[in-house]
């Protein structure tokens, strides 16, 4: 006898599908289409004067050099905290796979940063790093360093890039733990009876099983940087000195916010979701690839 | 208990329930921005004037920093609930009165409510900020401050600075070096709020226009007129000055005022709402003086102008609960309550007859820091260049203009490029709120 294990009709598969469609369409596509609508209208703060301006609000953004610049920033910024927090979180895990003593206190202490809310994580490291107040930065200038991020476009750089950094730190090194211990051990014992030396097992076996683990991590990290920094960006620097560190995202909310320029603002975040899909489906279509499940 | 009971007695609780508010006060929502001890101000006069009457009841409700405050009170006027009364902060000003329908002029409010109200009453200075040019008020004044040079007394004697404070910019530059050759060696002087400090009180002080229009209380089509000589000047010398740190740049906003009071910068430029903050926490002898000047600029000192935040009455309400706002704001002009609110908060006082009243008391002479945003503001009448500045999206505007000043400061840009850049990018600002404030 043969098992159906499969629902006759489409009542009841659109029953069960309904709660996710019902708020993907009220968080997702509702707000979406309202941003993409937004931005075609010219508009003053309390909607009580609304004209439809086609791509105005586009054409004047792109004839913004501030744009650009928060473009350029925007690729700086993401490209070394993904890179540095995929990196650093990697060697951590492995350090941490190893049979050392103390390894569960290692493991605790190095997820728990994971737990500090973005804006939180911007104040620390302001305060560590702050020219008058912080510890650090005082070391630096004894050094002769002439640390200072309120004027010094680099050092902002580097302190937002830093601060991002670490507080993704702990999230990747969770996933690529779990990854290297979903290896198995045969594996990696064969090859070391075959004389692989510890760099060369790394690099031909567990990097590779890594791979979908590295993939994902990849994906999630560059939807981090581009939506989720914005509450380190705002404590630490404010998006200054001079628009140093003003990403894309944080430029959203700048005028959208502060400016009450919601038409240009909703422009912004179209433009954003436009990359970050063509983003992830490119990652989806080449990158994937290469991944062995 | 019968079903039947349980009917019976639930009906008539919700019948209860609902003709409560038939019967009760008027509720009058009060939005604002004000944390820890100004919190605390505003609970408390929402409390006094509710213990005065029967008939309203102001509900004050704290919703986050001005920005958020005001964020939350167009988001609820677009859902067409908004609060009768939204502070707003003086930044917001043109973004407000442009609202059509959306806001109601306080003179309007107080008119129709029958309301006992002379505008003549209020010291000019303040509420010339939140008026038409014609005089007719649009906003109450609520927290009102000016900016004032704060400066660390011990540190002056230290450097062998007299005692009286530095009056003109050239004087407080060499102060500034003096102190930093005694050991200030960080930062000699420094403002916060950059723009607020070295454009808009700038202008103000020595007379010049920050834009045309009478700063734009003339209209919309003003124009910025930022790359002037004073103001291409000033950031001149303070580019040169930041070389060797005798001047320190220490933010946008007032996030660097602890350098003051941790005693890194003996000379700072701030709100004299600030006092509450020196008073508890410097620990050294302090003052605060007159911003400086150019002695070279004719007619300088003029008048400063305010900052702090009013009171909008929110446009689409019902004639009894205007009636509620307008009482609320006659009990807010009291003197006494006045001289009460200045003299422990430190806000300045919106009423002639209480400023005259603290002046007689005495007061000042124990507390003198309290009366030098005062001074400054009625130092002389208000010119079209002195009376406040009105630029629609001046939040935004504020950060541009930071952001050009930080790279003159930072040595990208020539401090005149800097300037010329900000009132571009200013007035590119301005067109965009003239296209939808003007239709």
């Amino acid at each position: 006898m043969q098992k159906n294990a499969y629902f006759k009709g489409l009542t009841i598969p659109l029953l069960l599908l309904l709660p996710q469609l019902a708020i993907t369409i009220v968080f997702f596509y509702w707000p979406a289409s309202q941003a993409v609508w937004q931005s075609f209208l010219l508009e003053d703060a309390f909607g009580t004067s609304t004209e439809f301006v086609w791509f105005e609000n586009y054409t004047e953004l792109f004839s913004r050099p501030e744009y650009f610049k928060a473009f350029v920033n925007t690729v700086i910024f993401s490209s070394f905290v993904c890179v540095l927090s995929l990196s650093i979180a990697l060697l951590f895990a492995v350090m941490a796979d190893r049979q050392i003593r103390g390894a569960e206190v290692y493991k605790t202490l190095l997820i728990w940063p994971y737990a500090v809310a973005p804006a939180v994580a911007g104040v620390l490291w302001l305060f560590m790093f702050d020219p008058s107040l912080g510890m650090l930065a005082r070391g630096l200038q004894s050094l002769g360093i002439a640390w200072n991020p309120r004027l010094n476009g680099n050092h902002a750089m580097l302190l937002v890039i830093l601060a991002a950094t670490w507080k993704q730190i702990s999230y990747n090194f969770l996933f690529f733990l779990a990854g290297l211990q979903a290896i198995p051990k045969s594996v990696i014992e064969a090859a070391v009876i075959d004389g692989a030396r510890p760099m060369r097992r790394f690099w031909t076996i567990v990097f590779p099983l890594l791979s979908p683990t590295t993939f994902f991590l990849l994906t999630v990290n560059i939807v981090y940087v581009f939506f989720d920094t914005f509450g380190i960006i705002d404590t630490v620097t404010g998006g200054g000195p001079s628009g140093a560190t003003q990403t894309l995202v944080y430029k959203v909310w700048a005028d959208g916010k502060g400016g009450t320029d919601l038409g240009g603002s909703a422009a912004q975040s179209v433009i954003l979701l436009v990359m970050v899909i063509g983003m992830t489906a490119i990652q989806f279509r080449f990158i994937e690839r290469k991944v062995s499940y | 208990m019968t079903f039947q009971s349980r009917l019976v007695l639930s009906t008539a609780l919700l019948t209860a329930a609902w003709s409560m508010p038939a019967m009760a006060q008027t509720e009058i929502q009060w939005w604002h921005a004000m944390t820890g001890a100004n919190n605390d101000v505003v609970v408390k006069l929402a409390e006094d004037f509710n213990a005065s009457q029967k008939e309203y009841k102001v509900v004050p409700a704290y919703k986050g920093s001005y920005a958020d405050a005001l964020n939350a009170g167009i988001a609820a006027f677009r859902a067409g609930n908004a609060p009768h009364i939204l502070q707003v902060f003086e930044v917001g000003t043109a973004t407000m009165m442009s609202a059509k329908g959306a806001i109601k002029p306080v003179a309007d409010v107080m008119k129709d409510a029958g309301e006992k109200f002379d505008p003549k009453s209020y010291l000019p200075a303040i509420t010339g900020y939140y008026s038409t040019t014609k005089g007719d008020m649009l906003s109450f004044p609520f927290n009102s401050s000016s900016m004032v040079m704060w400066y660390n007394k011990d540190a002056l004697k230290k450097a062998g600075l007299p005692e009286a404070p530095p009056k003109t910019w050239p004087e407080v530059f060499e102060a500034a070096k003096k102190l930093k050759a005694a050991g200030y060696d960080k930062c000699g002087f420094s403002t916060a709020w950059t723009t607020w400090a070295n454009i808009e009180q700038l202008g103000a002080w020595h007379n010049v226009p920050v834009g045309t229009k009478a700063n734009g209380f003339d209209g919309v089509d003003t124009e910025f007129k930022i790359n002037s000589d004073l103001f291409v000047k000033h950031l001149t010398n303070l580019v040169e000055l930041q070389k060797d740190k005798t001047f320190d740049y220490s933010g946008r906003t007032n996030t660097g005022e602890g350098r003051f009071t941790s005693g890194e910068c003996p000379i700072f430029l701030t709100s004299s709402a600030f006092f509450g903050n020196v008073n508890a926490n410097a620990k050294f002898a302090w003052a605060n003086a007159p911003m400086p000047y150019y002695p070279d600029v004719q007619g300088a000192p003029q008048n400063s102008i305010i900052g702090g935040a009013s009171l909008w009455v929110m446009g689409g309400k019902k004639a009894d609960e205007y009636k509620g706002v307008a009482k609320f704001f006659n009990f807010l002009s009291d003197v006494d309550r006045q001289v009460k609110l200045h003299t422990e908060s430190g806000y300045l006082p919106i009423t002639k007859a209480a400023y005259e009243k603290v002046k007689a008391s005495g007061f000042y002479k124990d507390k003198p820091y309290l009366e030098t945003p005062l001074l400054e503001l009625n130092n002389k009448e208000p010119t079209d260049n002195s009376r406040g500045v009105r630029f629609g999206g001046l939040v935004q505007i504020r950060d541009i203009w930071s952001e050009e000043i930080e790279a003159a400061l930072n040595g990208q840009k020539s401090p005149k490029a800097a300037m010329d850049a900000a009132n571009e990018r200013g007035n590119q600002a301005l067109r965009q709120f003239e296209r939808t404030a003007s239709r």
